[in-house]
């Protein structure tokens, strides 16, 4: 059996005495894209952020590519191939555009704390950062200071930068949050083609954004995951009926 | 251990001192997140006001007035400059902060001129309250021991028991939940610096006369409580009293007890150089307990800092 | 780590538009430096005596220490109160080199600079290595406190600081260099000229590098630099200990120059005037540093002569930076560039003229009024005279008050009727790109 991209064993995490994670277990496949959804306040942003180092568990483990991560600091986990985005837009407002990109080329281009040679001079970098602009359709924006973009613009960019690196394991929190339905649809396509050969992981309060995008589905409701499977089975599932969607029903009434 | 106790009591003193002042640095820090720098400059408004109020009206009218005019400038400097820089962000704060402290020191200067003022200790405090074997404690003391912890006494009664107090706290936490009670955020902050400007000023006021009113007292005093609020940790009002006794009682200490360098390189087993005059490090080893109590605080700042990032009850970054 | 996006991204393709304009702007970026460095060398030219050369070597030095404290603060983030002592170690550094006179012998002056600059940088690695851990107010207290304690440390350890009288030195017993003894102010200028040009561009080439690149990430959102593998402390610590090591070097030229450090070269004191200077000039830009630098010397030069008030003067200019333009003057000169480019910036000509001529003559009458508070309050007394803008009178008398108070109002409102119009200026040049003028004093 081939090493899962990531796998949490018996993850758990408590505030206190109130525990928000108990027990999740979950392996996700190379180049799988896993879409973990649930209503709120079940736990995603707190599951996404013990992925990522963020926050220290409770107990329990997670696994990159069979390395437990550990007590590493979120510079190390980026480095061994992982790579988020934030639910509020974390770019560099005061930079442009171009310069967001490129920095987040540096590391992977293997540039690390290097003090001697000039970016500018870079062909590598360059060609690089306007490819990744190019994808994420932002090429005419290129040299505006980031925070004065729109905030699909912003989310794009934000996108950007979390593929740019190129790691292999991509995670995005929410990346549809606030968005209007075409800004969505405009999030998913691309998302669609810069994880391509990916192994994606995104966390998702809508049910529907994910459907197409994803191979696989988890449904994590109060710390636990109910159920996991392909997306058409997910939906049939009477828990995840009950549990999700019921949830949502009742609020309507 | 009769001088023990005479310098426990001069350490309490400047310890509390200390106090009146970092404790409204670090509740204006908890709730702005903006160390402000010139918070020793309002100290020393107090203490010059108070003179001028003093030489018309006494003392006792001074330490009434001033502080109240101290608070309203501070709330002014709040309103019209700390909340127009707030936009830029936090450094451009703390810069601003840091001009205010220039120029209020060359403001001093510029009404009351470069020398020392004649502010006196009251002709009704001016007695030996009592004299530990020889040595004569002056009623002054016991007067700023008990204005201290009497403010302190206030203060926490104020935070913990009362309905404006609870606000304050829970706007500190969490700002825009307590806005969205219908409470004026704005209005609270500017209160509170406000009344941490007060308190710096009651400390100018009573500590006037005996560290002197002259225009560096501001910077002489300032660097040392924000030393004090780093270690106690940013933010902590306990922290902040109890790194002002601590810093009080060392620098008391060092000062009256002469320690010399030497004698401690050889207690731990470090024999001295036989040629020591020609030695690089023989200033070190010439070091005294005294010279270096004014730099004690930072030492120990920078060892906290060091092993405790957020000082020793600091439980956030800042 | 194994990347495998990174074989189809070194594809080139020559005809790109990206490829061009970068090789225009390397041109382009070429041609300042070429301005500056000619203009360093006819300087002494135009003012030759020896006061306006000592300012100037008192100009070049304070640019240099300004660019290395903006490398912290403006590039990356961390604003120091202390950031003179690695300046005056390294003044105090080369203070002691050129008093150890074997070794000195053999040392050509103009390279005694690079130990200034490495005990700058020695000192700023052993104080980086506990305060870059954060930026910010802890980072801004550690370099107080830190700041402080070398200051103090001055008067205890007297073999390196020498007390309270500092210690001092000869530059001319150096080796000499191509014949050149260093006896001449004009010398020492050029000396200082070539290590301004080399600093400044290798500071310059510093941001332009990987390193330098993530020093503005860092300081913009460290979260997310680290989730681009890089640790936001060790960022800092490398712009921290280049930093140290430009300071030192402007601290060698300082010895160089006065041929003695104090106490002063370290103290906060030195500390806040650099903050200040950097910050007038504008911590946004790379040059905003320099041309502070220069206004502030030369405000310092010329109001020191002719007023006592001079550091009061300077910290009310300083807090209306702070308060009103946070760009300082190279963000108020980058925010006319968009109207420049449009060619519409000579719509603002004269309004500028109409609103700030009024402004100029009301701050000139403002502080007449503080000179003569500050006479009437702190002459002897008896000597009721003085003299404000070459006119001399008495300072009791009810008439030259009358005369400055109805100056200085008048002109505040002439200048406040102006506004309207310069604003309508302002709107109107700007009009098809208002929002890129937000953008340019980022």
């Amino acid at each position: 059996m081939t090493t899962a991209a990531l796998e949490l064993r018996n993850l758990q995490k408590s505030f206190g005495k109130t525990e928000i994670i108990r027990g999740v277990n979950l392996a996700v496949g190379k180049s799988e894209r896993h879409a973990i959804i649930g209503p709120n306040g079940a736990g995603k942003s707190t599951l996404f952020n013990l992925i990522t180092g963020r926050f220290p568990q409770t107990a329990g483990e997670v696994l990159l590519h069979g390395q437990n991560l550990a007590g590493k600091a979120p510079f190390e986990i980026n480095r061994m191939g992982l790579s988020r985005s934030f639910q509020i837009t974390n770019i560099f407002p005061k930079m442009s555009v171009f310069e967001n990109v490129r920095c987040s080329l540096l590391w992977s281009m293997g540039y690390k704390y290097n003090f001697w040679s000039m970016v500018g001079r870079s062909r590598a970098l360059t060609e690089g950062a306007e490819q990744i602009l190019e994808q994420i359709n932002l090429t005419n924006r290129r040299d505006l200071p980031a925070g004065t973009l729109s905030y699909a613009e912003q989310r794009a960019l934000e996108i950007g930068i979390t593929i740019a690196g190129g790691a292999d394991v991509i995670m995005l929190d929410e990346p549809t949050a606030g968005m209007s339905h075409s800004e969505t649809d405009y999030i998913v396509e691309l998302i669609r083609t810069v994880t391509e050969g990916k192994t994606l992981i995104m966390v998702e309060h809508d049910m529907g954004v994910v459907f197409g995008l994803a191979d696989r589905i988890s449904v994590l409701v109060y710390g636990e995951l109910i159920a996991t499977g392909r997306p058409e089975d997910v939906r049939g599932d009477p828990k995840v009926q009950e549990a999700y969607l019921g949830a949502a029903l009742e609020a309507e009434h | 251990m009769d001088l023990v106790l005479v310098n426990l009591i001069d350490g309490l003193v400047t310890g509390l001192l200390l106090f009146m002042l970092s404790a409204g640095l670090t509740l204006i820090f908890s709730m702005m997140g903006v160390l402000n720098f010139a918070h020793a400059s309002f100290y020393m408004l107090g203490a010059y006001f108070a003179y001028q109020i003093s030489i018309a009206l006494g003392f006792w009218m001074g330490l009434l007035i001033a502080p109240l005019i101290v608070g309203v400038i501070g709330a002014g400097v709040e309103r019209y400059g700390l909340r127009r820089v707030h936009q830029y962000g936090h450094v451009p704060e703390l810069i601003f902060t840091f001009g205010l402290a220039l120029l209020i020191e060359e403001l001093v200067q510029f009404i009351w001129g470069r020398n020392q003022m004649p502010y006196q200790i009251p002709d009704v405090l001016n007695f030996t309250a009592f004299a530990i074997s020889g040595n004569s404690i002056p009623a002054y003391k016991v007067f700023m021991i008990f204005i201290s912890v009497a403010i302190f006494i206030g203060l926490l009664y104020v935070l913990t028991k009362t309905r404006v107090g609870m606000i304050i706290q829970a706007a500190l936490s969490y700002p825009r939940t307590v806005e969205a009670l219908g409470h004026n955020v704005p209005l609270i902050f500017m209160g509170v610096f406000g009344v941490g400007t007060a308190l710096a000023g009651v400390a100018g006021v009573i500590a006037g006369p005996v560290l002197g009113t002259f225009p560096g007292m501001a910077f002489v005093l300032g660097s040392i409580v924000f030393v004090t609020i780093v270690i106690g940790g940013l933010g902590s009002l306990w922290g902040a009293l109890v790194a002002s006794l601590l810093i009080g009682w060392i620098t008391t200490f060092a000062k009256s007890y002469n320690i010399r360098m030497e004698d401690i390189l050889n207690g731990i087993g470090i024999s001295t150089p036989e040629n020591l005059s020609d030695s690089m490090f023989r200033d070190i080893w010439a070091v005294t307990s005294p010279q270096i109590a004014d730099i004690l605080p930072y030492i120990l700042m920078v060892l906290i800092l060091i092993f405790r990032p957020y000082g020793l009850f600091g439980n956030r970054d800042a | 780590m194994s990347n495998p996006m990174k074989e189809n991204q070194i594809t080139t393709d020559p005809s790109k538009p990206a490829q061009r304009m970068r090789a225009g702007s390397l041109r382009i970026a070429a041609l300042p430096w070429v301005i500056a460095g000619l203009a360093l060398l006819v300087m002494p030219f135009v003012f030759n005596d020896n006061s306006a050369i000592t300012i100037m070597n008192q100009m070049a030095i304070t640019i240099i220490f300004a660019l290395a404290y903006n490398m912290l603060l403006g590039q990356g983030g961390m604003l120091s109160f202390g950031h003179a002592v690695y300046a005056g170690v390294g003044g105090f550094a080369c203070m002691h080199v050129m008093a150890s006179t074997d070794f000195f012998e053999m040392l050509p002056l103009p390279v005694l600079p690079i130990f200034g600059g490495l005990f700058g940088m020695g000192l700023a690695m052993i104080v980086g290595s506990f305060s870059t851990r954060s930026a910010g107010t802890v980072f801004a207290m550690i370099s107080l406190g830190v700041g402080e304690l070398i200051a103090a440390c001055s008067v205890i350890i007297v073999a390196f600081f020498g007390g309270e009288e500092g210690i001092s030195g000869d530059r001319t017993y150096g080796m000499p260099f191509f014949g050149i003894e260093f006896l001449h102010q004009i010398e020492v200028y050029y000396l200082i000229a070539f290590w301004l040009m080399v600093s400044a561009l290798l500071m310059y080439l510093f941001s332009r590098t990987p390193i330098g690149r993530m020093a503005n990430a860092v300081r913009d959102n460290p979260e997310r630099a680290e989730f681009l593998g890089y640790s936001s402390r060790w960022v800092r610590y490398y712009s921290f200990i280049f930093s140290g090591f430009f300071a030192g070097i402007a601290g060698g030229l300082f010895a160089i120059n006065y041929e003695i450090v104090t106490e002063e070269n370290l103290n906060t004191a030195s500390s806040g005037v650099i903050l200040l200077v950097t910050f007038l000039g504008g911590v946004g830009f790379f040059f905003g540093p320099i041309i502070g630098a220069i206004a502030f010397t030369l405000l310092q030069t010329v109001l020191s002569l002719q007023t006592d008030l001079w550091a009061f003067y300077a910290g009310v200019l300083f807090l209306a930076t702070v308060m009103f333009f946070p760009g300082g003057l190279a963000g108020l000169l980058m925010m006319h560039v968009p109207a420049i480019k449009m060619g519409r910036a000579s719509k603002l000509v004269v309004p500028y003229i109409t609103t700030l001529i009024p402004a100029l003559i009301g701050i000139l009458g403002l502080s007449a009024l503080v000179e003569m508070t500050f006479h009437v309050r702190h002459s002897s007394v008896g000597d009721e005279e003085m003299t404000v803008f070459w006119t001399t009178f008495d300072s009791h008398d009810i008439l030259p008050w009358a005369v400055a108070i109805g100056v200085t109002v008048v002109a505040f409102a002439v200048m406040r009727m102006m506004l309207p119009t310069l604003r309508a200026a302002w709107a109107d040049a700007n009009a098809t790109k208002a929002n890129t003028s937000n953008g340019g004093a980022a």
